[in-house]
């Protein structure tokens, strides 16, 4: 290990460069932010109206509430709901934004997409009850639009998410109804929320934490049509083999780093690029590079086979190449700070959306109406940009490891029906009766400076690879694997224990594909964790119990954003044991702490655990696990004895 | 103080009674105000409130007040023992109302293995072991232990004292994996996770209710009725939350210590005590409650209690089989001198200077329960009837034929060391010495029986039983030769041995005194007993009708009867019944209406065995009164029933008269039938 706190060997080099040049990276300014205020630290600081801030002093007299006597555990509870809400608004209007161009595309007001995967339309439509019999493909396309812009909309307090009720279970449907946390519409729940948490509303910690449930699964909702709606429009992922890391940025291409989360803008960049290849030779390069930084990378990944530069935590070190031509961003994620990277360089920082500007950056206001036109500039301006780059200020680490993602659940499903055709899920569920695998995990989530980079993200993934845990993985933590060259069959020979390997081996023999399957399969972005949820329901499908006893588990091992706390509550109130890699800030009241870490499992079967060692954490996830198959094992034993008595 | 549990407990009760409150404002808005909640198969509503508050619930909605009346008065925030006390009681409210919640609509929401809510007819079932002290307390195992082989190995430990189990959370599973005895039948109840664990409290409410006798909502009453008689406490394994501690807090108000194998910060010394050594847990949490375990040490490789009365071993099962009509069998219980060694089989020669002939029959119905007893025994039937099974793990275990002989003589001479100074057993396996010897048991058996032919009414001494005053205060049982116990379990046999054994015991004789009526049966020193011992509640009592003054119940009696007015006769039903009868009521919603020593003349608790006497409610008509029973039932009492009917001049073909559920469960549905049928009663004068 390096000085710096990551593993990652590439941005150990360019970190070293950082030093050089006296740029004061997000590893500095993580260590100029310790130590922490314990009150913030562990959510018991109020802010939320403007007599405060507010802390609890429990031993202090007149101190162990706030000044409208807000008490502990209503302050971290109301804390907590609103991380949620942030992040449930931001994975949601980001789905809300494809939807409007979705239903653009089927009214014919746009020219610069288009829907690409007719199959996924009818097999979606068919989901959320949208008529395609006899129907022409663009008023199916308008239905479904509507349908999923009518899921903000909605103010009737009556209804049910239909992205919601139609993608889980009946089990779990009955559970959310039961407590009251099926949300009807997603903009409503948000704004309820924040409604419920303003001072002086809601100080009942439980009913605050179930309005937060509330805006989470909303948040499923936002997820799980963007993913639809992206699929439809730029293609469902198929199994794709490119590379990661910062090797992938080429010293005689003109690089453009696309960076944020909509697949909007960055999709059509690529489809920009291909037909710009010759104006980048025009300027001296030999073409044009894409890379992915943070999930729109990862859309691009999916879809288009685009090279990950880096993740979350190293944003600012793809700049530190000298060979990032313009690094062009849409929303979520992204640091203030890459301008002040590239002010040592030539890199243009192309901010695109209206929420989302940056001081001293370019801001080319992203119009779908002129998408290709709006991509084209962009490049352009990358192209010129190529022809100021001082070539001694060049600097590519050779460090970049083969990847094989493009996972979605058509594309698994694609492979486990090779071997069983009727019920593809049940070649997993085989796998885990047989003992060959544990169960199921999810790497899923951010980087968080509060640890060393990726190393969490690694070592999980080794250790439950080596413990026989078939791998999902999505969003900063699939790039964390793919950086460290994880996400490959190579992977699976180093990593995988000999039961995974059994599995590996008949996945590949039947999956037929030129290359070999990787250690944790790519299933996307952030949003994407909604194929993850779908795989977990589907498990429970198979197996004929609720989603609470199927061998699964979440790992966020450094989940850092506010849409981290989102899709973790969500994964909890689906029934999903969801391991968080830093303490949590609910910690401050036992109330709330003991809520989300215990007594959730009584009444949903899911949990969060805070765990920052990653040894720790993987032992425990293959406990919860066991746990889950031997209660199961438990069952059957007792009924089965029952039966034999009968 | 414990500033940390009490903290616990506030927040725990803040946490279950939002979680009562959003489910069931939901169920509300869902359901309708008007959607009925009950429990299956109670006589007690929602047992937490009806012994705590009485309100009569009804439906959801009226459950709303009830729970803001909780919240409102015992979620205290000051922290001191006594509010953390309300806070549990609040929390087991909240718990009462979740879990009601989940039976609305006739769901049915308990998966096997686990149970749920247990149902009255179970309870009653219970209550003369746990009155007796067979079953000598309640523990109730929350969570999950540190590994299945020491929790499993605590749980049988409690199960071979006797003890009944509530099981919650993952110790179920655990005990399933390590094999251990769960369900009704071995008294360890799997009631399931989380708020489930109220299925306990509200059986150990319900036993103030039924055998109490303590009206609805008396919570000053409920509570110390708990604290003396119901001997509970709480295991706690693995780690503790909020809500958790406040149920342990819901569990402190009602009596019951908790002890856990999880460290605690500071301990309530006799209240929440820490112990994590798995082999001390037990014996401190039975320490803690008071509970005192007569131990008897058998040597036999297999644990012996009465958690394995109701273990079944099939065929395939059985490592080796006797008996049973397919070869010969016998026992036999004789008293012997003080010299006499008889070399017989599975024979107990008993020599006592306080033995009589009559308590052999006694003593031999017990060979029955001891053997019983035994983890991976099993026996059924009696006499030259009788039927054993060794089960395959008993063998693994180790056991050995001679060691049924070990366990007879431990437990006859620590059961009974009043009337057992010597004790000797002697099992034969060769078939042609018992073919020799079971003659002496069938003259043995011929010569009891006309014994016990002789025996009626007429002797001058009855006995008390006061055994369920330890349940029941108020009610006082009388038993005599042609009446035994309305439990079934006490013979006036029995209860003149256990006076033997125990001189100051719950059996007293009692010189029945001047006759004040010889038709209903009611005698003089009788009246003045039962008075002075059911805390001057009962005045007097009739032995023989139902109608005026009838006999009280504790509560634990196996049948019911009531009287139908239309078809001028009354009616039965058992605990093994759970369906509708002509009454209009369920078993447990009948024995609901006379359980605590209350009477309630045209509803009377008994013994099935009663129902084939000769004084069965002579007064009323005697048998030919009984118009419904349970098809069940006539072919429990089958040729006796037939034989009672001939001695009373009804003829053979008068059990075909008495209608069962398979003609109807009203009276308008049995009355053409026994019309058609001419049964007796229409006949007879009108009952009221």
């Amino acid at each position: 290990m390096s000085e710096y706190n990551t593993i990652d060997v590439a941005a150990t080099q360019m970190l070293d460069k950082a030093k050089e040049i006296g740029f004061l990276s997000t590893f500095d300014r993580a260590k100029a932010q310790e130590p922490r205020c314990t009150f913030g630290n562990t959510g018991i600081c109020c802010r939320i109206c403007l007599q405060g801030p507010c802390r609890i002093l429990p031993k202090k007299p007149g101190g162990n509430k706030g000044i409208c006597g807000a008490r502990d555990y209503t302050i971290v509870a109301r804390n907590t709901v609103r991380y949620i809400a942030g992040g449930a608004a931001a994975h949601s209007d980001h789905g809300r934004e494809i939807a409007e161009t979705f239903l653009h595309v089927a009214e014919g007001k746009v020219k610069d997409y288009k829907i690409t995967d007719t199959n996924k339309l009818m097999q979606v439509a068919k989901n959320v009850g949208v008529e395609t019999e006899g129907r022409d493909v663009m008023a199916i396309a308008k239905d479904v639009a509507l349908l999923a812009l009518q899921e903000f909309a909605e103010v009737d307090e009556s209804k049910e998410l239909t992205w919601i009720t139609k993608y889980s279970n009946e089990t779990r449907n009955q559970k959310f109804r039961d407590t009251t946390i099926m949300p009807a519409g997603i903009n409503l729940s948000l704004a309820k929320l924040l409604h419920q948490t303003h001072i002086g509303v809601d100080a009942d910690p439980v009913n605050i934490i179930f309005g937060g449930l509330k805006a989470a699964l909303s948040d499923v909702a936002g997820e799980h049509l963007a993913t639809d709606l992206s699929d439809i429009l730029f293609g469902t992922g198929v199994p794709v083999v490119t590379e990661a890391n910062l090797g992938a940025i080429k010293a005689d291409k003109v690089n453009i780093a696309l960076h944020g989360h909509n697949p909007l803008l960055s999709q059509i960049v690529v489809n920009a690029a291909k037909e710009m290849q010759d104006e980048a030779k025009a300027a001296g390069a030999t073409g044009i590079n894409l890379v992915g930084i943070c999930c729109t990378g990862n859309e691009v990944l999916m879809r288009e086979g685009v090279p990950i530069a880096t993740n979350f935590a190293t944003q600012e070190l793809a700049i530190m190449t000298g060979a990032m031509d313009a690094m062009v961003v849409d929303v979520q994620c992204i640091m203030p700070s890459i301008r002040t990277a590239a002010e040592c360089y030539h890199t243009k920082i192309v901010t695109t959306m209206p929420i989302m500007k940056i001081p001293g950056s370019y801001h080319m206001a992203f119009d779908e109406l002129h998408a290709m036109d709006s991509a084209k500039e962009i490049i352009r301006l990358a192209i010129d940009a190529y022809k100021n780059r001082d070539a001694a200020k060049v600097c590519i680490p050779n460090i970049k490891n083969t990847v094989v993602a493009g996972f979605s659940m058509e594309a698994m499903y694609n492979i486990f029906r090779k071997i069983n055709p009727e019920n593809p899920m049940q070649v997993v569920i085989d796998a885990i009766k047989a003992g060959e695998i544990k169960g199921v995990a999810a790497l899923i989530g951010c980087n968080n400076l509060k640890g060393t980079h990726d190393q969490n993200h690694t070592v999980i993934a080794q250790e439950l690879a080596k413990n026989d845990v078939f791998l999902l993985a999505t969003g900063c933590s699939a790039q964390a694997h793919a950086l460290a060259g994880l996400m490959n069959g190579e992977a699976v020979k180093k990593y995988a224990g000999e039961g995974l390997k059994k599995f590996y081996a008949r996945l590949n023999a039947a999956a037929g594909l030129t290359v070999e399957l990787p250690l944790m399969f790519h299933m996307g972005s952030c949003v994407d964790n909604s194929r993850v949820q779908d795989f977990a329901t589907a498990m429970a499908n198979e197996m004929g119990v609720d989603n609470a006893d199927i061998p699964f588990v979440v790992s966020a091992p450094e989940a850092m954003s506010e849409k981290a706390v989102a899709i973790g509550a969500w994964n909890v109130a689906y029934g999903n044991p969801t391991h968080v890699g830093v303490i949590a800030p609910t910690v401050g009241s036992q109330l709330v702490n003991d809520v989300v870490t215990k007594i959730a499992e009584d009444v949903f079967g899911g949990f969060f655990f805070w765990e920052p060692d990653a040894n720790k954490a993987s032992a425990r996830m293959i406990d919860i696990l066991e746990e889950r198959n031997w209660k199961n094992a438990m069952r059957k034993k007792a009924r089965d004895a029952k039966a034999e008595a009968n | 103080m414990s500033m940390e549990l009490f903290k616990g407990a506030y927040e725990g009760a803040v946490t279950a009674t939002s979680y009562a409150e959003i489910l069931l404002t939901k169920a509300i808005k869902v359901h309708g105000a008007d959607c009925p909640v009950k429990y299956p198969d109670t006589a007690y509503r929602l047992p937490v409130i009806t012994a705590l508050s009485g309100e009569e619930v009804n439906t959801i909605g009226d459950l709303a007040p009830i729970l803001n009346r909780i919240r409102t008065t015992n979620i205290r925030e000051e922290l001191t023992l006594e509010n953390a006390k309300l806070n549990g009681e609040a929390t087991l409210y909240a718990a009462e109302i979740i879990e009601a919640l989940r039976y609305i609509k006739g769901a049915k929401p308990d998966v096997f293995p686990y149970c749920g809510f247990v149902t009255d007819p179970i309870l009653r079932k219970f209550g003369v072991p746990l009155v007796d002290q067979t079953i000598p307390g309640v523990a109730v195992i929350v969570g999950k232990g540190k590994d299945s082989k020491s929790t499993a190995k605590l749980v049988k430990e409690l199960q071979s004292k006797g003890i009944m189990i509530f099981l919650a959370n993952e110790v179920i599973e655990q005990c399933i994996e390590e094999n251990v005895k769960i369900g009704s039948e071995f008294i360890t109840f799997p009631v399931g996770n989380f708020t489930q664990v109220i299925h306990a409290v509200n059986f150990a409410f319900r036993a103030g209710l039924a055998f109490g006798g303590i009206p609805a909502g008396q919570r000053q009453r409920a509570i110390e009725y708990q604290a003396k008689r119901v001997f509970a406490f709480v295991i706690q394994l693995g780690p503790n939350d909020v809500v958790k501690f406040a149920a342990e807090f819901g569990a402190m108000f009602m009596g019951f210590p908790t002890v856990t194998d999880q460290p605690v910060a500071e301990e309530i010394p006799d209240w929440y005590q820490s112990e994590p050594d798995y082999e001390k847990i037990g014996k401190l949490g039975l320490e803690m409650r008071g509970i005192k375990i007569k131990i008897v040490d058998i040597p036999v490789p297999i644990t012996i209690g009465p958690a394995f009365e109701g273990e079944t071993i099939r065929k395939k099962d059985a490592a080796v089989e006797f008996g049973g009509g397919r070869s010969t069998s016998f026992e036999l219980v004789r008293m012997c001198g003080v010299d006499s060694v008889f070399p017989l089989a599975f024979m107990v020669d008993i020599y006592g200077r306080k033995m009589q002939e009559d308590f052999e029959g006694v003593l031999e119905r017990r060979i029955h329960y001891n053997l019983n007893y035994g983890e991976g025994l099993w026996h059924v039937a009696q006499r030259n009837m009788m039927w054993v099974r060794i089960g395959k793990n008993a063998k693994a275990a180790g056991f050995k034929i001679r060691d049924f002989g070990e366990i007879l003589i431990a437990k006859f001479k620590s059961d009974f060391p009043a009337i057992i100074d010597r004790a000797q057993v002697t099992i034969i396996t060769d078939k042609d010495v018992i073919e020799d010897k079971i003659k002496i048991a069938i003259d043995k058996y011929a010569t009891r029986d006309a014994r016990l032919k002789g025996l009626t009414d007429d002797v001058e001494t009855y006995y008390s039983c006061l055994l369920c005053q330890s349940f029941a205060p108020n009610h006082v049982c009388v038993v005599s030769p042609e009446r035994l116990g309305l439990c079934g379990a006490v013979s006036w046999l029995d209860a003149k041995a256990s006076n033997e054994i125990n001189p100051l015991g719950p059996n007293q004789p009692i010189e029945k005194g001047e006759c004040l009526d010889a038709e209903k049966g009611q005698w003089k020193n009788l009246n003045d007993f039962i008075y002075a011992n059911s805390h001057s509640t009962v005045e007097a009592v009739n032995f023989y009708t139902l109608m005026e003054s009838p006999m009280t119940s504790c509560g634990c009696f196996e049948a019911i009867m009531a009287i139908l007015p239309m078809c001028n006769g009354v009616m039965i039903t058992t605990r093994e019944h759970g369906g509708e009868t002509p009454c209009g009521m369920t078993f447990s919603a009948l024995a609901g209406t006379c359980g605590g020593g209350m009477q309630t003349p045209g509803f009377m608790g008994l013994g099935r065995r009663y129902i084939t006497s000769k004084k069965f409610i002579k007064a009323d008509g005697g048998l030919a009164r009984l118009v419904w029973m349970p098809k069940e039932l006539k072919e429990f009492l089958g040729q006796d029933l037939i034989d009672a009917a001939v001695e009373a001049g009804l003829g053979a073909d008068f059990v075909d008269k008495i209608a069962d559920e398979t003609v109807g469960i009203s009276e308008d549905e049995i009355l053409p039938f026994l019309e058609e049928k001419q049964h007796p009663a229409l006949k007879l004068d009108p009952m009221m």
